[in-house]
């Protein structure tokens, strides 16, 4: 009966007098969707294309490209060593953050989210430095790292240390990719941290304590039933620490513009180095692009090898 | 009563319309948008001051100032160039980059201005200054101040580490260099994360040794920029770099930074340009600066072809924007007056290109730079600035890698030679 009433309403078979619905219903459908759309089109699609067709010219971003140069920028970048040192430098950072700053911010939470005393003020003291500003941390930083131990603070602590010299940090090429990791580290470990809360939340408390009941320990009931069922919670954050990492431009920027001599430098630093420093606007399109499809492929393929129902069961 | 009110109030108003347009026409108001770089003082409140003296003179004329940082204004200025509205009156450097923005047509040609009344205004600026800001025969802007780099020093630092005479060769230097660093004394301040305070020091070392000839082959590639006199100076840098003269982390301080520690006294030598006394006073803790500060020319390689009268440097100016009225070049005109550059001078800003200014200027060291320039055997503008802005860039991206060791001289001049052979045609 209720099925039947409830379907009553639906067409039996298409039928003229539907059709003018239908289009009214599309109609709704554009006229809500128009604003919103119109808006990625004019700053998403319309800029991705343009960078396409500059990215074939030679072109300092005054006046007209006329300076027409086919694919030879892509061919310039792919066999340029500093850009591959860009790609390496993202993807150390990658890997450092995937096996040092989540599982840090993951032990945190389930550290600060549970029964630690005083957890209201560990959450809010290790998510403020998310809620500063990434101009700001790094200026904060620079001079922590400062390289005179007058004024660096980090410094001032090393050389109270016998025998151990002031060290050089963002000045050394040798340290500043490693100091960059720490402030990004730093920076974004909270947001993590806070992502794994809501996700602890989630989890029922039955579950939990029937793997107390059946005598699971401290550690196993974490392994076995906690960690498991944070898998989605978990494959978002790596989602947005790869994609973050592969991105990453204020904080290097201000703090090491890239250097020195291209020891920190970032895909994203690269491409701002060409377009902007050197205004060859061209080839920065060109980067730009080569940008967008490594972290398009990284997404899709991502998306398709990594985010299965959790239904499916484990990580 | 309201409607007599009204009836009233509206004869008023037509009558005063009435009235309105048949006064004398007032000028007609124009707003002039000017950018500068002196975000500190004493040019900050020198560049105001004139504002507002000439908006009170000429009611009419609105100015609006926007002041940034040395980088920041270089990127926000082509930011506003692909749009194509530049500002009416914008800080400028001449040389390559202003060339480009010819080139793209962003800049008014100012020489009718300059050339009006047989050529009045055009005499009161030294002609070698003016031509910075001129592309093929027009110009575009005007010099404000002119000047070089040289070695500035701190002669307490020097009298602690027993030098009594400045350098005049390069092994001279090496030698006081050695001394100061017994001394416990940094020898010299760099800020070479910005990379162009560096290059000031190669470019002199290529200008000592290869000369103007050297560097005018490779500009107009019938030489290279791999010739000998471009790799012994690298080499020559090295020696240098070798003794560990800079402070520490110099490889990321900026051009403030470098300033700073020069001007709070603790390195005895930065090599910087004529605005090097005013910079290190404000960048300085206690804003006093060097006491005893003193000025000495690029001492002189032994085997070089180089005068030691040749002098590399530049200046600061004014470019005119495609768009300015009228009144932006007025404007201009009065911000280079004798007056206004006299008193320039007489804060340390810089040295007055323009005639008649000279008497502000008192200060020995800055006398001694202007003698300097006006007696160049040959005059060279900062490379980075001469060259095309994409391969001055790659140029100090180039001398970046020799103070980090991570290049060789030959390596990181034909990555120099790559960039010119992209760049200049």
């Amino acid at each position: 009966m209720e099925v039947a009433q409830a379907r009553s309403d639906a067409p039996a078979s298409p039928q003229p007098t539907r059709s003018p619905r239908r289009t009214q219903d599309y109609l709704t459908i554009a006229l809500f969707l128009a604003p919103a759309f119109i808006l990625f089109l004019i700053f998403l699609v319309y800029p991705i294309f343009s960078s396409l067709y500059f990215s074939l010219f030679n072109w300092n971003g005054l006046g007209p490209a006329v300076d027409f140069v086919s694919l030879d920028n892509f061919k310039q970048i792919l066999t340029d060593q500093v850009f591959m040192k860009a790609v390496g430098d993202c993807l150390l950072i990658v890997v450092l953050s995937l096996i040092i700053q989540l599982p840090l911010a993951l032990a945190l939470a389930i550290m600060v989210g549970r029964d630690l005393p005083g957890r209201a003020f560990f959450r809010a003291v290790f998510f403020m430095p998310y809620v500063l500003s990434e101009v700001i941390t790094a200026i904060i930083w620079m001079g922590l790292f400062s390289a005179d131990p007058s004024r660096g603070l980090i410094n001032a602590l090393l050389i109270l240390i016998p025998g151990v010299q002031p060290q050089g940090f963002l000045s050394n090429i040798h340290q500043v990719l490693l100091c960059v990791f720490v402030v990004l580290s730093w920076k974004y470990f909270g947001l993590h941290m806070l992502l794994y809360m809501a996700g602890l939340q989630n989890i029922p408390k039955e579950v939990e304590e029937a793997a107390l009941i059946d005598g699971a320990n401290r550690w196993q009931l974490t392994t076995n039933v906690t960690i498991p069922l944070l898998g989605s919670t978990i494959r978002t954050t790596i989602y947005l620490s790869v994609l973050g990492s592969l991105t990453q431009f204020t904080l290097v920027w201000i703090m090491t513009k890239g250097g020195p001599v291209n020891a920190s430098e970032f895909m994203a630093t690269y491409m701002y180095r060409f377009g902007f420093v050197r205004f060859m606007l061209g080839y920065g399109s060109a980067v730009a692009l080569v940008m967008l499809l490594i972290c398009l492929a990284f997404s899709v393929a991502y998306l398709r090898l990594a985010r299965q129902p959790d239904y499916l069961g484990g990580m | 009563m309201s409607r007599k009110m009204y009836t009233i109030l509206s004869i008023m108003l037509i009558g005063a319309f009435a009235l309105a347009a048949c006064g004398p026409a007032a000028p007609k108001t124009v707003t002039i948008n000017w950018w500068h770089i002196s975000t500190a003082d004493p040019g900050l409140s020198f560049w105001a001051g004139l504002a507002k003296q000439y908006m009170t003179d000429h009611p009419n004329v609105t100015i609006n100032i926007t002041v940034l940082e040395n980088e920041a204004f270089k990127t926000k200025l082509t930011t506003v160039m692909q749009s194509g509205n530049p500002p009416d009156i914008f800080q400028s450097w001449g040389g390559g980059d202003m060339n480009a923005q010819v080139q793209a047509g962003m800049l008014q040609d100012i020489t009718p201005a300059l050339d009006a009344n047989s050529g009045a205004w055009r005499q009161t600026f030294g002609a070698g200054a003016l031509s910075v800001y001129a592309y093929q025969g027009k110009n575009y802007g005007v010099p404000w101040d002119m000047g070089m780099v040289g070695w500035w020093y701190n002669k307490d630092l020097f009298a602690k580490a027993g030098i009594t005479d400045t350098p005049t060769t390069w092994s001279d230097f090496l030698n006081d260099v050695k001394k100061l660093e017994a001394a416990g004394i940094t020898p010299i301040a760099l800020g070479e994360g910005d990379k162009w305070p560096g290059m000031h020091i190669w470019m002199y070392l290529a200008t000592r040794i290869g000369g103007e000839a050297a560097f005018d082959a490779a500009y107009s590639q019938k030489g290279s920029f791999t010739d000998p006199a471009f790799i012994q100076a690298f080499q020559k840098l090295q020696d240098l770099i070798a003794l560990q003269p800079f402070q520490p982390g110099y490889l990321s301080a900026t051009h403030d930074d470098m300033e700073g520690y020069f001007g709070n006294g603790k390195a005895a030598m930065e090599l910087t340009g004529q605005w090097g006394p005013s910079v290190e006073t404000a960048d300085s803790a206690d804003k006093k600066g060097v006491a005893n500060l003193g000025f000495f020319n690029f001492p002189s390689v032994e085997g070089g072809v180089g005068k030691n009268t040749d002098v590399c440097g530049g200046g600061n100016g004014f470019a005119i924007g495609k768009n300015a009225p009228p009144e932006a070049i007025d404007f201009v005109k009065f911000l280079t007056n004798a007056t206004n550059e006299a008193q320039m001078a007489k804060l340390g800003m810089g040295i007055p290109p323009v005639a008649g200014a000279e008497s502000g200027l008192t200060d020995p060291n800055m006398l001694a730079v202007k003698q300097n320039v006006a007696n160049a055997t040959y005059f060279q503008l900062y490379y980075d600035q001469y060259l095309p802005p994409a391969m001055g860039s790659a140029l100090n991206d180039s001398v970046q890698t020799i103070f980090a060791a991570t290049a060789t001289p030959q390596q990181a001049a034909q990555a120099i030679e790559d960039s010119a052979k992209q760049n200049l045609k």
